[in-house]
């Protein structure tokens, strides 16, 4: 997102709040205050930057284990997925008919690992440790040629890892 | 004497477009007795048995209850469900059976579901929504808290941003207007402003978006811009006036107006601010729009305006000849219909229909055109317009727009193809 547009977005906004707090004032003020500290392991959002990503650390080696034992039933030894299940791996934005995977179409890593945390094996969501996550993250991007085995996947690295159709997407979100 | 009757109602009859379509005030003119003129010998073949007085005029009936059903003779007002997903328990969809349906409001019962990971079963009383992130003090709210709060009463409609996408597909399938088009629902919601509760929080300099995650199996999650929570943006309590239904994100969902469904977060119980998007896998992977040069859209929020007949539709079938009602739905994530147009020649010719709804922004409108079928081939079409001027695209010139794979955001006309002998089919036209 280029600079003037979020300036342009924030003025809307400020706009918007003055009308706000007009309706505001007749509030009964019930909520508790409540701490990002007491948020923590409760918040499992990852954003693009990686803000969120939890301590720890993994690497495709290690992810390999995680995968065959929890994923690869469903989506396959490869990725290649199965009946009702998407493949994790392959495809392409502009071979015809289009195949959308996480290799040929997400734009950031962060979401690879936001999704598998908090929806992830879809019979036991949120069941595997932050460490889990990144190495069958770390193994995902691996079988998608993204990574080397070896490689540490962490709150530093992750975000930087960059995906082929990164800039694949236009923002629509101001075309209300 | 029947056959002299109809014959002149025929001819004085005002027809306003092609293959039978009639002004409906000069029809309500007419009266019933000229209208009945019209409909075939059933009604005249009246034979002479006498009336008796029914068994149920002759018993005390049952006795009131907590909370009503359905009579037992309408039992097929069901929703179109899918069969369980064996790779991802609870997730899957049900269609509201918009055939059946009149007026402008789905009841609560059925109204489309899409979930996930399947609707949990949460305790109000243990149920938290956090407002947290660029905010000056996060909060929690509990769902009594929430009760407390001036509310809002407005009626909108849902729509999936998935639904009639089975059009997109190569051929036409020969479907039922729900199997099409039922992830569409319309109803009165109650509840608080998240304006509100913002102002409550406060908002850090630099924020300008609103991630919001549900506390179902899945935590889906969704990201909208903060222009738009501070306009309209609310947290639904109510449905139709009784607590939103499990199905609908029980004991609270987030409502964007107008807005694809997906981001009207369910089971909601996190408001994250920040100062981008969080990219959520239903924001990258799914709910974007693959164009022809492999590019796609992002965060195409507003559903378009559109418009589909729901009788007669798909699958039905037209047992006399005579007049019938053509009626529909028609909404956009713009604004208020302003018009809707009836074609009974697949396009050729139209005839503007009578609007039977409220006339408000974001909500479903009712329309009807009286259509005397002769037994001829006919082709239904519908075309609505907003009210800021978009106008209903057909179904080639979506398709235009996207890759094929692409089945968000399809608001092409339908057309509803009429058999000689009354069978009503989808069909591409
Ligand atoms: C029981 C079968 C099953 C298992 C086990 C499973 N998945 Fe999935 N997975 C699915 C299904 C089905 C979907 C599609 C979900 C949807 O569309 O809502 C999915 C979606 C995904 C996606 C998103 C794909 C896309 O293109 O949007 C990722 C990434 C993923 N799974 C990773 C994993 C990982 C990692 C594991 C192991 C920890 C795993 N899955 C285990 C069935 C499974």
């Amino acid at each position: 997102m280029s600079m003037p547009k979020r300036r342009e977005l924030f003025a809307l906004a400020c706009s918007a709040l003055l009308s706000a707090a007009l309706v505001a004032q007749e509030t009964p003020s019930l909520g508790t205050p409540v701490s990002e500290a007491q948020l923590q392991g409760w918040d499992l959002i990852v954003s693009p930057d990686g803000q969120g990503l939890p301590s720890g650390s993994g690497t495709a080696a290690q992810g390999k284990e995680v995968y065959i034992q929890q994923c690869a039933a469903c989506h396959g030894l490869e990725g290649q997925g199965g009946a009702g299940v998407p493949g994790l791996v392959g495809g392409s934005t502009t071979s015809r008919p289009a195949l959308l995977t996480v290799g040929s179409y997400w734009p950031y890593t962060s979401t690879l690992y936001d999704y598998v945390r908090r929806a992830m094996p879809p019979t036991a969501p949120k069941s595997l440790s932050d460490t889990q996550v990144y190495q069958v993250v770390a193994y995902i991007l691996h079988l998608n040629g993204l990574v080397d085995e070896d490689v540490v996947v962490d709150s530093a690295s992750l975000p930087k890892i960059e995906m082929p159709n990164h800039a694949g997407f236009i923002d629509r979100s101001q075309v209300q | 004497m029947s056959e002299i009757n109809n014959q002149n109602n025929k001819e004085s009859l005002e027809h306003v477009a092609a293959n039978g379509l009639i002004n409906r005030r000069h029809l309500l003119g007419l009266g019933l007795a000229g209208a009945g003129g019209l409909i075939a010998s059933s009604v005249m073949a009246a034979d002479s048995t006498r009336v008796e007085i029914p068994g149920w005029s002759k018993v005390p009936g049952r006795d009131p209850s907590g909370y009503g059903s359905p009579s037992s003779f309408a039992n097929s007002y069901q929703r179109l469900a899918g069969a369980p997903s064996a790779v991802l328990p609870g997730s899957g969809v049900s269609r509201t059976p918009l055939h059946l349906l009149q007026g402008n409001i789905t009841p609560n019962g059925l109204h489309f579901e899409r979930h996930h990971s399947g609707i949990p079963a949460i305790d109000p009383a243990q149920h938290r929504l956090v407002i947290h992130g660029m905010v000056r003090q996060p909060l929690e709210f509990s769902y009594e808290d929430l009760l407390a709060y001036p509310m809002q009463t407005r009626i909108y409609f849902l729509e999936c941003s998935g639904n009639s996408g089975a059009n997109t597909g190569a051929t036409a399938g020969d479907s039922s207007a729900a199997a099409i088009h039922g992830l569409l629902s319309c109803s009165e919601w109650t509840g608080v402003s998240l304006a509100s509760l913002l102002d409550e929080t406060g908002i850090v300099d630099g924020a300008t978006w609103v991630t919001s995650t549900g506390a179902d199996g899945a935590s889906m999650g969704r990201s909208i811009p903060l222009n738009k929570a501070l306009r309209d943006v609310f947290i639904a309590l109510y449905q139709n006036g009784e607590p939103i239904r499990p199905e609908q994100g029980y004991p609270m969902r987030l409502f964007v107006p107008g807005w694809e469904g997906n981001v009207s977060v369910k089971w909601l119980t996190q408001i994250k601010l920040a100062d981008g998007p969080a990219n959520f896998r239903d924001e990258t992977s799914k709910y974007t729009d693959l164009l022809p040069d492999g590019k796609a859209l992002q965060f195409t929020y507003p559903m378009g305006v559109k418009s589909l007949i729901t009788s007669p539709s798909g699958q039905m079938s037209l047992r006399r000849q005579g007049l019938h009602e053509v009626t529909g739905v028609a909404w956009s994530g713009s604004g208020a219909i302003t018009r809707v147009e009836v074609s009974a020649d697949g396009g050729r010719s139209w005839a503007d229909a009578h609007l039977d709804g409220t006339g408000q922004d974001l909500a479903l409108t009712r329309f009807r055109i009286p259509w005397l079928w002769e037994g001829g081939p006919a082709v239904l079409q519908s075309r609505a317009t907003d009210s800021t001027g978009q106008v209903q695209p057909t179904r080639a010139t979506v398709l235009a727009n996207y890759d094929a794979v692409n089945r968000y955001h399809f608001n092409g006309i339908q057309s509803w193809s009429v058999s000689a002998q009354g069978e009503v089919k989808n069909v591409y036209a």
